[in-house]
């Protein structure tokens, strides 16, 4: 099993190409990896409790575990998660990064 | 833990994209933990490090120099070699050479040098992990 650690640092309702990376984190979930998705910058806005983002509940659902950079949330005001995300510090990248997990950010 | 090497690249300009932000955010935990952290700065990141970076007072919003205290990125650069070093790492930040060239930003913090590619490659071989952080 792989580890991969996905960074998405854009606002889905901004850019469609959030989907593709959202899909990807979901095919490599389904091929038996172990994957985070950590929102980060307007990424964050996808975390919202009050924001319609079906398809990351579907990923927490699959085993994509959801991370939102408490720093982004911070800035932006958010307090409130949706069901499946958590906020993490940024020392998540440094963890991900000893622990030799692939890293790609988008 | 033991220290490791990790390679970041940048590409993102100073002061334009929140990338670079978090992009700090990242090496400075690498930092604290005594990683060696080698950074290849290429097309905008070539001017993060550039030395002629001035402060600069805000006459709109009326403050001085002092009361703006406006970070510069050549700074963020210094500080990071710097923590590196107290936390018993290092930093090898890399200018790609062709970019300050054409820039025009070809002087540099002490501790950070001129490359090219080949040095990202170098980096990349050597290193325990690596992350790209690219323009949007």
């Amino acid at each position: 099993m792989t580890k991969y650690l996905l960074i998405e640092s854009r606002d889905p309702f901004e850019s469609n190409d959030v989907g593709y990376y959202y899909e990807l984190a979901r095919g490599l979930c389904e091929a038996k990896n172990q994957v985070t998705l950590l929102l980060v910058q307007n990424g964050v806005l996808a975390a919202r409790r009050s924001a319609h983002v079906p398809v990351l509940r579907a990923l927490a659902s699959a085993g994509v575990e959801i991370l939102a950079d408490d720093f982004a949330l911070k800035e932006r005001g958010i307090t409130q998660l949706a069901d499946g995300i958590r906020s993490a510090p940024i020392d998540i990248v440094a963890d991900h990064l000893e622990a030799g997990s692939k890293t790609l950010w988008h | 833990m033991s220290s490791k090497n990790f390679a970041m690249a940048l590409m993102d300009p100073p002061y334009e994209s929140e990338n670079l932000t978090t992009a700090f955010r990242i090496l400075d935990a690498l930092a604290r933990r005594g990683h060696n952290i080698n950074v290849f700065a290429y097309e905008g990141a070539s001017g993060l490090a550039f030395v002629r970076q001035a402060a600069h007072p805000n006459p709109v919003h009326g403050k001085n120099q002092a009361e703006e205290n406006h970070p510069t990125t050549k700074d963020q650069v210094a500080a990071l070699l710097g923590l590196a070093e107290k936390n018993g790492g290092r930093v090898e930040w890399v200018n790609c050479g062709m970019c300050v060239d054409e820039r025009g930003v070809g002087e540099f913090v002490p501790g950070t040098r001129r490359g090219s590619p080949a040095d990202f490659h170098a980096f990349c071989e050597a290193s325990d992990n690596v992350i790209v952080i690219p323009t949007k």
